[in-house]
């Protein structure tokens, strides 16, 4: 049923595995801490001018559980804090609400992995002046739990029994069952944590309408003075906030709109912003700006974001209602010598040159060969020299040895099936330039390719013929991440969770690859408590996707690809956690 | 003439309300979705979207949700948007602003030069100045506005340092100063407008004046012994002047709803960029309530430019 | 003794007129056309421009996607005589290949927006009882959204158009249509506008004296005498089909991302102004000239059928 209930052994236990090693620490992050410890201040509250930021997505809500988007989770992580956060190395750490970081060496997690116990931090206050109690954490997490709410951030607690406050400042967390992941809840851009006074009256199916979605009142080292959705939202210091020396900004600005470039442009080229957002900018735009700028320097960290291409198994050209059905085959990618197909699809694949010219090597992207990465423990080696392989000329002999032979018209084909694909991603001019490259590696080894490029807005929905979930053509190219624990997005390859008429369109396995043997390796891993063979698991169900050709990686995207003011300092960018979670510490 | 109003708005209304119902059937056709923001995100299952389309109201058959949606505006209520769950007239209120300050004063602009440049390009036909204003009209929408604007960002804001190309929304203008700012960050986004606007106009007063022009009353009112200005001016404009009102009511409400490209390259917070956006994200109350002021925008501007075509032209009679 | 002069007889004068073959209205037009320098100039280089389309591909053999990095973003050379864009593909037969399907989609559309425009406007300005009802669906089609429309147009038709035409002509035809349906409408207002006042002017009474039939009196009396909105509504409307192409390309609505049309192009090179600013000159370059020409060509046009301007 659910992806993170029962039985698991998350990375978490990896982690205790690494704090059992390590001396004496309670498994935080050992890059140079963000954490609040009083740390030699190097500046003093309010010490600085307005902070501008600049996302390409305006911000439209400011409650991180009607977040619809990246935009709104990070301008409310201003003033919403969650219990803790994910650090650099995907390990939480504590540098919100919570006192320490819970752990089994601790006692704050209960050996059975069942109960987790945060202790709030001392004098906790909220913007208004009240104190910030356990009462707090427990309201809001029943308030997402409510099915009427319509949280989206509800995946979460699945699996979680009760969130109770103990005593004013501890909270127990209860799981059904043993979880090894144990920091499910509470931890990241899942579980900001709002005052009960001002959302009590705003329960159930009345969250939508509560004032507080627009200006949250919360613990964060910021609190928002106006704000106008899709627009700008504008912040001033929390003057109840934690650490006396801390926020160093006096105003912040989050301004949002626009596109990536220009977002570019106001960092490198003009110093109009202090941070600009996400600029997926293609290499050729992005290098020479950074280059010839004086004013701002690029801020990057990889995560586990991976552009790849998906392979379509079923018929996406069946005729009527078995169009892209689990039950039709593709003529070519899943037919008798499917494998070899698309082992030569992938041999032809060019992601080296794709990750120098547009991404920059490095700059915005790597060659990218596995689906699960991020994680130095599950981060397989099997796939390297498959990844490394590119050669068109072998592929278009292995697909001529196995009976493809070449048309007049310059497209294999064998017992009159042609090996026409059509390919499609979103408008994106880094995803049209990729096109193109794939386009005339694969058509010199025999393929004939048909490009497609769709809004963005029409592709990531499941109710669009030309969306990823209907999959209506051969093959389709997004991005997408993980979590620390990647149960759940390896989930999304089951045979549960293909995608069709039935379900709507709704699951995840928009490829309808089914195949026994990785259902039951996730199976397995939804039990397994050890950390060393999870991460075997983890590595082996990777190497599935990948050596069987279901999605072939081709660049691993930095998940962090920020463009900064030269002068701005205290900025330690986390692959897993909102690019805004430790913004007290930054500073000029 | 009055009979005539007031028929013409007693049918404004069916008209309205079939264009509202035509207008709502094509956005619950169109295959957008506000749940698109989540992509392919595996941290929001199924089940978390469709409790989300539940508590939208998604789940109702489209033409439901139309009668909802009427009942509701016939009680004054606009709706909330999908995204951010505020008022729907919250939303276009803290944008009319922008947009009449950009798109509006550009539009403004836009008619008050084009006029005497098409007059003048039509009187001095061929001239060093027709020839100059009509290629300068021909650069003005040849190029698209996406170039002009970046083309202008470039040399005034990056090289020049002159004005900046964020717009600041939250500028309030209460003094010589902040006007001046004020002035600074619209200026890009009013010239690359009242480029588009100011060119067209002109070539359209242009090629009508060229008709009249030759015309005999106009020899008639020469050989009276008339000053040419006066000939021109009120005779020869006054007579031109149809075409224009056409193309200015149309453009009224145009300037309520357009200038999208613009408004997304310089950051301007206005209405355009607000139904871009929300058509992008099916954010449909918000999308649907802002073409229905459209639509009776242009309804309304229809009647206004039919009612003046009488005023201009006494010749001309409605049945 | 002195040449005699030509006397003015009679007879002269009939034989003077007689020799002139009868001509038609059309021949005449063309012959006033001809006499207009700069419309001739303007004719001169569209037609230099739609050889440059048609013909160009044939004898410029670079091809238009040969993807080579290390030829990027040069500027004109001999090898490349436009510059050569981010991938390294040569910007000249680029140009050259997506200028057919630009100037083909720039003309079409328009045709076909002037042709309903002009239609409706004709009728709603000549019958009263016509007038209501045509305006009041002109001021539907005015309302409309013209993204969500497309998007269900897109949705409805490209996969049975796709199939009945093929790829390139099914999106073309549809795009064709998409701009033509959604652009006639200044122009019905524009020709409505002027069938109101002129249809109260004297030649019109004195044609229905004579008995000429409504038709008639349209198309051949009131129709030539509207001709200079409707042509500059024309003009405008090539300029603005051919860039409205562009950004239904960039929506991802219109033609696939592999082909070259000039809007499209200038929109991939928008980034690159400061950097490689050839990549954007060139397709510019040819939308303007395109633009300019129909232009003056419809400036000479104006004039050649403007029965007041015969010699």
């Amino acid at each position: 049923m659910r992806w993170r209930t029962t039985l698991a052994v998350s990375f978490s236990a990896v982690i205790l595995a690494s704090a059992c090693a390590q001396p004496g620490t309670t498994g935080t992050s050992s890059a140079p801490s963000p954490s609040a410890a009083g740390s030699a201040a190097a500046f003093k509250r309010g010490d600085g001018g307005e902070l501008k930021i600049l996302y390409w997505q305006a911000p439209t809500i400011l409650n991180p559980h009607q977040a619809t988007g990246t935009k709104d989770s990070d301008s409310s992580r201003l003033a919403v804090e969650p219990l803790a956060s994910w650090g650099p190395d995907a390990k939480p750490i504590a540098n919100a609400l919570a006192k320490e970081i819970p752990t089994v060496a601790n006692g704050g997690v209960s050996a059975d992995f069942t109960t987790v116990t945060w202790k709030l931090k001392d004098g906790l206050k909220w913007s208004d002046g009240s104190a910030v109690t356990a009462d707090d954490v427990a309201f809001t997490f029943s308030l997402i739990k409510d099915p009427a709410s319509a949280a989206t951030t509800e995946d979460n607690t699945e699996g979680v029994k009760s969130v109770v406050a103990k005593d004013a400042s501890t909270v127990v967390l209860t799981y059904d069952a043993p979880n090894p992941n144990f920091y499910q809840w509470g931890v990241g851009t899942c579980c900001g944590i709002l005052q009960k006074k001002q959302f009590a009256d705003f329960t159930g199916a009345k969250l939508k309408d509560a004032p507080g979605n627009l200006k949250p009142i919360g613990t964060g080292p910021y609190q928002v003075d106006t704000f106008k959705p899709g627009d700008v939202v504008t912040y001033t210091i929390n003057p109840n906030f934690r650490d006396p020396n801390k926020p160093f900004f006096k105003t912040v600005n989050f301004k949002g709109g626009g596109d990536a470039e220009s977002s570019a442009r106001a960092a490198f080229q003009t110093g109009d912003v202090d941070y600009a957002w996400n600029l997926q900018v293609t290499a050729g735009v992005l290098k020479p700006m950074i280059d010839s700028s004086t004013k701002g320097k690029m801020l990057t960290v990889y995560g586990s974001s991976v552009e790849r291409i998906l392979i379509n198994f079923s018929d996406p050209n069946a005729p009527g209602d078995q169009r892209g059905e689990p039950t039709t085959k593709h003529p070519f990618f899943n037919g008798a010598d499917g494998l070899t197909v698309r082992k030569a699809l992938a041999l032809a694949t060019d992601r080296k040159t794709v990750a120098q010219q547009f991404y920059g090597n490095g700059l915005s992207g790597k060659p990218g060969c596995n689906i699960i990465t991020g994680i130095p423990e599950f981060e397989s080696t099997a796939t390297q020299s498959f990844c490394d392989s590119f050669d068109v000329t072998a592929a278009a002999k292995m697909l001529d040895d196995a009976g493809w032979k070449l048309g007049a018209d310059g497209v294999r084909a064998k017992g009159g099936v042609k090996l026409n694909i059509l390919y499609q991603t979103t408008v994106n001019a880094v995803r049209q330039n990729t096109q193109a490259l794939m386009k005339t590696n694969w058509e010199k080894a025999g393929f004939k390719v048909e490009l497609k490029s769709v809004p963005a807005g029409t592709f990531f929905t499941n109710t669009s013929p030309d969306g990823a979930n209907h999959f209506w053509s051969d093959i389709e190219m997004f991005t997408n991440n993980s979590d620390p624990d990647p149960t759940s997005y390896l989930n999304g390859w089951t045979t549960k969770q293909i995608a069709q008429k039935s379900n709507n369109w709704q699951t995840g396995n928009y490829n309808r690859y089914s195949n026994a043997e990785f259902d039951g390796i996730i199976d397995q891993l939804r039990k397994e408590t050890d950390p060393a063979k999870r991460a075997t698991l983890v590595k082996k169900a990777n190497d599935i996707l990948i050596l069987d050709v279901v999605i072939i990686p081709i660049v691993t995207r930095t998940q962090v690809t920020s463009g900064i003011s030269s002068t701005l300092k205290g900025v330690v960018p986390t692959g897993w956690d909102s690019e805004m979670y430790a913004i007290q510490d930054w500073y000029k | 003439m009055g009979r005539y109003i007031a028929r013409r708005l007693l049918i404004a209304i069916p008209t309205i309300i079939v264009i509202s119902f035509v207008v709502y059937a094509i956005l619950a056709l169109a295959p957008t979705d506000p749940l698109s923001q989540f992509g392919a995100d595996p941290r929001v299952p199924p089940e978390v979207r469709a409790r989300i389309r539940e508590a939208l109201g998604l789940n109702d058959p489209w033409p439901i949700r139309y009668v909802k949606w009427v009942s509701a505006l016939a009680r004054g209520d606009f709706g909330t948007s999908f995204m951010s769950h505020s008022s729907v007239m919250d939303l276009i209120g803290q944008r009319l602003p922008n947009t009449l300050a950009v798109v509006g004063v550009a539009y403004v602009i836009g008619v008050i030069l084009a006029v005497p440049i098409g007059m003048i390009s039509a009187v001095r036909r061929y001239s060093f100045f027709d020839h100059f204003a009509t290629t300068f009209a021909f650069v003005g929408f040849s190029v698209p506005t996406f170039f002009t604007g970046l083309l202008l960002i470039i040399v005034f804001s990056i090289n020049l340092r002159w004005f900046p190309f964020i717009y600041d929304s939250t500028l309030q203008i209460h003094d010589v100063n902040s006007f001046i700012d004020q002035v600074k960050q619209s200026i890009m986004p009013i010239t690359v407008l009242a480029l588009f606007d100011t060119a067209t106009i002109a070539r359209y007063t242009r090629a009508e004046m060229l008709e009249h022009l030759p015309l005999d009353y106009v020899r008639t009112a020469r050989s009276k012994g008339l000053r040419e200005q006066v000939v021109v001016l009120r005779h020869v404009l006054r007579n031109s002047l149809i075409p224009v009102v056409t193309l200015v009511a149309l453009g009224v409400p145009a300037v309520f709803g357009g200038a999208i490209v613009t408004e997304q390259i310089f950051r301007v917070p206005g209405i355009g960029e607000l139904l871009v956006r929300s058509i992008g994200d099916g954010d449909t109350p918000v999308v649907a309530a802002i073409l229905l002021i459209f639509a009776v925008l242009v309804v309304l501007f229809n009647l206004i430019a039919d009612v003046l075509y009488a005023v201009l032209d006494p010749r001309i009679k409605y049945t | 003794m002195a040449a005699p002069a030509t006397e003015m007889t009679k007879s002269n004068v009939l034989v003077g007129t007689i020799t002139r073959p009868p001509r038609s209205l059309w021949k005449d037009a063309w012959w006033q056309f001809r006499r207009h320098r700069l419309a001739m100039i303007a004719l001169g280089t569209l037609l230099l421009l739609v050889a440059f389309t048609l013909i160009g591909p044939l004898l410029y053999h670079t091809p238009i996607d040969t993807i080579d990095f290390t030829q990027a973003l040069k500027g004109p050379s001999a090898a490349h005589p436009f510059g050569t864009d981010d991938l390294g593909r040569d910007i000249l037969a680029r140009a050259m290949f997506g200028g057919r399907v630009s100037i083909a989609v720039g003309i079409t559309a328009v045709l076909l927006a002037i042709t309903l425009g002009t239609s409706i406007g004709a009728l709603a300005g000549f019958f009263g009882r016509l007038d209501n009802p045509l305006m009041r669906f002109t001021d539907l089609f005015l309302s409309l959204p013209i993204l969500p429309l497309l998007l269900v147009i897109i949705y409805l038709f490209r996969d049975s158009l796709r199939a009945a035409f093929g790829p390139e002509l099914g999106i073309f035809l549809m795009i064709v249509g998409v701009i033509g349906v959604l652009t006639w409408m200044p122009v019905a207002r524009l020709v409505r506008a002027s069938f109101l006042s002129l249809k109260q002017k004297e030649f019109v009474e004195a044609a229905r004296s004579i008995g000429a039939r409504d038709r008639r009196i349209i198309v051949k009396h009131i129709l030539p005498n509207v001709l200079s909105p409707v042509l500059v509504a024309a003009t405008i409307g090539v300029g603005g089909a051919i860039l409205t192409e562009s950004t239904l390309s960039f929506l991802g609505l219109g033609f696939p991302p592999d082909v070259p049309t000039w809007g499209r192009i200038l929109f991939d090179a928008r980034n690159y102004l400061d950097i490689a600013p050839h990549w954007a000159i060139f397709p510019g370059l040819c939308i303007f000239l395109t633009v300019l020409s129909i232009n003056f060509i419809g400036d000479g046009l104006t004039d050649a059928l403007n029965p007041r301007k015969t010699s």
